[in-house]
């Protein structure tokens, strides 16, 4: 039985994890493996854990202001090792004129403080099988 | 990387991507997951295998992370199965055993895999042996497989561990839960950790004179860590050592080998024949049937399980005929 494996990570150096928390619960709750692996993480570490859990699902928790800086890293690692397939979250503080520069760099979307954990949930769920 | 052939060749040669791809396709049975585990076996056999057992808190991940930095400092690569449990309610799960396994980042030396128990009870997920056999056929030398936190009657380990690391802590409790049966029984080696808190040195104390007094042959030893600063790791690392040179010495391992072989077999055997009569009696519509006789009470669990053994029993043997080789 398959079911949906994510991997959620905090890069860089802000030291503030409750909303990954929060959001590893809900996903939890959805039904889904939540492999958290704690405060700041390297770009290789967030790209190495993905691979060895072989996850579908990467979700970035960046408060930091960093964003453009450490989210193409991940990504330039993650298709490095292979991983490059994954459905690519971020959360956090991201300001609105950021975001289309993400998505231009391949994060599949965006969630911005007031985002509900249902809507996470349903996004990755239309998006991976289980 | 999609066909078995890719998949078990990437495994042999030790590919990281390969192997994380094996152990998903194992851990949800998923097409050819037999396939893969037959054509590894050949190559397993090699690794040493290290379980930790105990309490949820006792510092268990924590020690996994430096035993790992001691057996990588020895040139040895390591395999790590950190298995946390499946909520009941929602079938999901949070994997946390690596927050505390950072010291190997940037090593390729060190794989770390985080398993959901998804329902299995005794400590360990379902998938477990087979990803031992994946990790073991990758090239790892060590591999050290982290229980979910247990209580009394997580045992199960010991079946696929040549050598059980108990860890515990001062303080969770008297002497005469130290002499039941269970989790402390299947020690090879105990673990007192964080052993800065009080009452260290006598719960080091009793576990002396239990592992003394019960066992013949191995005595298994006690030895005190503070994870977290890897004080009293080498040690650790060393008695684990020891164990192994006394299987090896004795003839145990010889026989713990033999008794694992047995148990692969017998679970393959119960999920053939036991799983595929169910499912023959349930596309034959018989099985719901004879459940509802059962609740009405106008048959019993005997008798049901010896109909469906009788019923489809040869039907099955007769489909490995053309298998074996």
């Amino acid at each position: 039985m398959q079911r949906i494996r994510v991997l959620v990570a905090k890069p860089g150096l802000d030291g503030h994890d409750r909303g990954a928390r929060v959001v590893a619960r809900a996903l939890r709750d959805a039904g889904m493996e939540v492999i958290y692996t704690g405060l700041r993480q390297t770009p290789e570490d967030i790209a190495e854990a993905a691979v060895q859990e072989d996850v579908q699902v990467v979700g970035l928790s960046i408060l930091s202001g960093a964003h453009n800086t450490l989210v193409p890293r991940v990504l330039e690692q993650l298709r490095a090792k292979g991983a490059g397939d994954v459905l690519f979250l971020v959360g956090g503080i991201i300001p609105e004129e950021d975001v289309e520069y993400l998505k231009g760099a391949g994060v599949h979307a965006v969630f911005g403080p007031g985002t509900s954990t249902d809507d996470i949930v349903t996004f990755i769920k239309s998006h991976v099988k289980g | 990387m999609r066909s078995v052939d890719e998949i078990v060749n990437g495994v042999l040669e030790g590919c990281r991507r390969a192997l994380a791809r094996a152990i998903t396709i194992v851990e949800n049975e998923q097409e050819g997951y037999e396939e893969i585990l037959k054509r590894i076996y050949p190559h397993t056999g090699h690794a040493y295998i290290v379980g930790l057992t105990g309490a949820p808190g006792v510092g268990k991940s924590t020690l996994v992370d430096r035993l790992a930095k001691v057996a990588r400092a020895h040139g040895h690569s390591v395999g790590i199965l950190a298995v946390d449990p499946t909520s009941p309610f929602s079938g999901g799960a949070i994997l946390g055993d690596r927050v505390r396994m950072q010291s190997h980042a940037g090593d390729p030396g060190v794989f770390i895999r985080s398993l959901a128990t998804r329902g299995h009870l005794g400590g360990l997920s379902r998938a477990s042996g087979g990803v031992i056999q994946l990790m073991d056929a990758a090239g790892r030398d060590l591999i050290l497989v982290e229980t979910v936190g247990s209580g009394q009657s997580e045992v199960e380990i010991m079946r696929y561990a040549h050598t059980v690391v108990v860890v515990v802590i001062a303080g969770l409790g008297d002497e005469v839960q130290m002499i039941k049966a269970g989790i402390l029984e299947i020690g090879d080696v105990f673990c007192v950790n964080k052993a800065d808190r009080e009452g260290s040195d006598r719960t080091v104390a009793d576990l002396r004179m239990l592992s003394e007094n019960c066992s013949e042959g191995w005595i298994p030893p006690v030895v005190k860590t503070q994870a977290r600063s890897g004080e009293g790791v080498d040690q650790l690392y060393q008695a684990i050592i020891g164990h192994r040179q006394y299987l090896d010495s004795t003839g145990h391992m010889r026989h713990r080998q033999l008794r694992s072989a047995e148990a692969d077999i017998r679970d393959i055997m119960i999920e053939h024949v036991v799983d595929r009569t169910l499912d023959l009696a349930r596309r034959d519509q018989a099985l719901d049937g004879l459940l509802a006789r059962l609740t009405a009470r106008q048959t019993d669990p005997y008798q049901a399980a010896k109909y469906l053994l009788n019923a489809y029993g040869s039907q099955i043997l007769r489909v490995y005929e053309g298998d074996v080789e």
